[in-house]
């Protein structure tokens, strides 16, 4: 659709954390913005804070100072509990290691964002359907995460991320624990849903395949943003 | 509903864990409820004790007996309606195992003045004139098989030699906690043998039970009479029928009060104890909460999840500890029925029961429901491994 229009955009973001008395910086001042469809990869060295950049843009940490604007909200200003409605409504979330709840069954799983939401049993159910087809594990949905393999974990979790049709997904290394073909089809599956479905994705990792497929890749080093 | 679900099927996760959890909660709930009868069946054996009776006995000791002359005197005295000797016989029918406690007592003062003995008319007018007339408990009668008519023999201690007496009347309680396996028989027989066989140890009161006309002025009823006796060969000594009990107890009571201290030390450990587990437990699904919280749950949905699951864990085990607990006093009633005349677990005793279980979930999942609500979400996911 728009897309030139930029969905995320960051000025001046900094984090610092605490360990002890000390303050230990981890982003200075980092600015840029992207754009709606978009997929982008976050790389750079372990501890260089992707991950603590990827928990500011969706919601899930508090910047020291700088403003992220995301869909015309800006989210900084937002308290705990309205941060959580937005996050529910907006980012659809990917982990490394999946983070489906081992007693909910597929299902259930990709079923958790919608009980937050004012759908219908019956629309849930709709809703559910249409996320796992996507991810092609319609016939799997009774099962429970452990019975999956790691690719099929993280489809659903991926299910999980669309179901409630965010515009944005955040994907901290979701190949960093799959076999090589397994990390290949989600990352496919990634690229579907930028093409096919307008999703914008940022996504963190160390994996050069994994980048490749991105549109654009940006390096995080040391706090700092380079391009390449 | 979804929460429902999910604090069920998280209870039941770590199948041993939670299993050992219920079995711990249930004894101890268990432990409880028998440790609260015991206590409660003994206060209300002494609360239940007549608030219209006094007792007096001689003011040396109660091994010391009252002369019989002392009778009319007591019922002089304004206040009084009624007074009975009454001796501790102390008499062993066949085995010594077969203990209940037996007195004589004379008829009319103890159909007077025991009112929660209840009899019908024909039994009370049996015992009335059968010198060897004897009125038994029901219980007692049912443990050993008596029916009215029949002949018992007790075999005395204090008063030596083999005592017949017939069963004129069997008494049921007008309350629960009325003691059914009591043996009471005619002071006359007991008398006039002594008459015959010990002579300077008849006419002798072991005590004076004394009906008093308003329970409110017992006291001072009760300081009457022991005024009108002072300064001579015997001296009363006369008191509550309650107080009269406490005194005979006073040791017991230390006792009840180191139980009731027990039953509530035993809480304490199984709250502790469950305290441990529900926050190893959630210690264990911080990154899944922290997931949660990053889909859009909100801090009191994780609060819930966590604190309901402990609540439903320890209820579970306080329900089979209360389900155990009937057929447990069944057995405490049957097998030891010597001791405990009634072990009859009362209403508020499992109400007292289901409360401590659900206080245990509810302090042992504070800590822990205050870690998984406030958790930092980013903090949280890093613990993923
Ligand atoms: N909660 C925290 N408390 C203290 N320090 C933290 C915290 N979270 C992150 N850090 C520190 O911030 C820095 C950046 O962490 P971050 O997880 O963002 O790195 P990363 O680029 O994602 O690394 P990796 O590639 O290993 O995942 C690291 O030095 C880390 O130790
Ligand atoms: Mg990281």
């Amino acid at each position: 659709m728009a897309a030139n229009s930029d969905i995320v955009t960051i000025r001046n973001v900094t984090k610092s954390y605490r360990r002890g008395s000390q303050i230990v910086p981890v982003l200075e001042d980092i600015s840029f913005s992207i754009q709606s469809g978009e997929f982008l990869a976050l790389m750079g060295p372990s501890g260089s804070g992707k991950s603590t950049l990827l928990n500011l843009i969706a919601g899930i940490d508090k910047v020291d100072s700088g403003s992220i604007i995301i869909g015309g909200c800006e989210i900084t200003t937002l308290s705990e509990t309205e941060l959580a409605r937005w996050r529910a409504v907006n980012v659809g979330f990917v982990f490394q290691f999946y983070n489906l709840i081992p007693v909910l069954t597929a299902y259930e799983n990709v079923e958790l964002p919608l009980l937050l939401t004012r759908l219908s049993r019956r629309e849930r159910r709709e809703h559910v359907e249409a996320a796992l087809e996507i991810v092609n594990l319609a016939d799997r949905m009774d099962h429970r995460p452990s019975q999956l393999s790691g690719g099929q974990q993280q489809r659903v979790a991926i299910a999980r991320a669309i179901v409630t049709d965010p515009a944005i997904l955040v994907a901290d290394e979701p190949t960093g624990d799959l076999d090589r073909v397994s990390a290949g089809e989600i990352l496919s599956l990634m690229d579907h849903l930028v093409q096919d479905f307008d999703k914008t994705i940022i996504m963190v990792t160390h994996d050069p395949r994994a980048a490749e497929k991105a549109h654009i890749i940006r390096h995080l080093e040391k706090g700092l943003l380079t391009d390449r | 509903m979804f929460m429902l679900k999910y604090i069920l099927r998280n209870a039941f996760r770590h199948k041993l864990r939670a299993l050992l959890t219920v079995t711990g909660v249930a004894i101890a709930i268990l432990a409880f409820g028998l440790l609260r009868t015991l206590v409660g069946l003994w206060y209300l054996g002494v609360e239940s004790s007549s608030s219209t009776r006094l007792v007096a006995r001689n003011a040396i000791s109660l091994v010391f007996s009252l002369p019989i002359s002392y009778k009319e005197r007591i019922r002089q005295i304004p206040g009084v309606t009624k007074a009975g000797a009454m001796n501790w016989f102390g008499g062993i029918y066949i085995s010594e195992k077969n203990f209940f406690p037996n007195f004589a007592i004379e008829p009319q003062a103890f159909l007077d003045l025991y009112p929660e003995f209840l009899l019908s008319p024909e039994e009370q007018k049996g015992f009335l004139l059968d010198r060897q007339g004897a009125v038994v408990g029901q219980k007692l009668a049912n443990t050993h098989g008596w029916k009215l008519g029949d002949r018992v023999i007790l075999k005395g201690t204090i008063f030596p030699g083999q005592w017949e007496f017939v069963i004129r009347g069997i008494y049921r309680g007008a309350q629960r906690s009325t003691d059914e396996t009591q043996f009471f028989f005619n002071w006359d027989y007991l008398n006039e043998s002594l008459r015959r066989t010990i002579p300077r140890r008849a006419d002798q009161a072991g005590i004076y039970i004394v009906g008093v006309a308003n329970p409110e002025k017992a006291a001072e009823v009760a300081q009457a009479i022991d005024a009108s006796f002072k300064n001579s060969l015997a001296e009363t000594m006369t008191e509550t029928e309650k107080a009269f009990q406490l005194s005979f107890v006073a040791m017991t009571e230390a006792i009840m009060i180191a139980i009731k201290i027990v039953s509530y030390v035993v809480i304490v450990i199984i709250m502790v104890v469950a305290a441990n587990t529900m926050a190893m437990t959630a210690r264990e699904r911080i990154s899944e909460y922290a997931t949660l919280k990053t889909l859009g749950f909100q801090w009191h949905h994780i609060a819930a999840a966590v604190f309901g699951e402990s609540l439903f864990i320890a209820i579970l085990g306080g329900i089979a500890g209360i389900f155990g607990t009937f057929p447990a006093a069944l057995f405490i009633e049957k097998e030891l029925s010597q001791f405990f005349p009634t072990f009859q677990v009362t209403t508020t005793t499992t109400v007292l029961q289901l409360s401590a279980a659900i206080l245990v979930g509810a302090t042992a999942s504070i800590f822990p429901t205050w870690r998984a609500a406030t958790i930092r979400i980013a903090v949280g996911l890093r613990r993923i491994g």
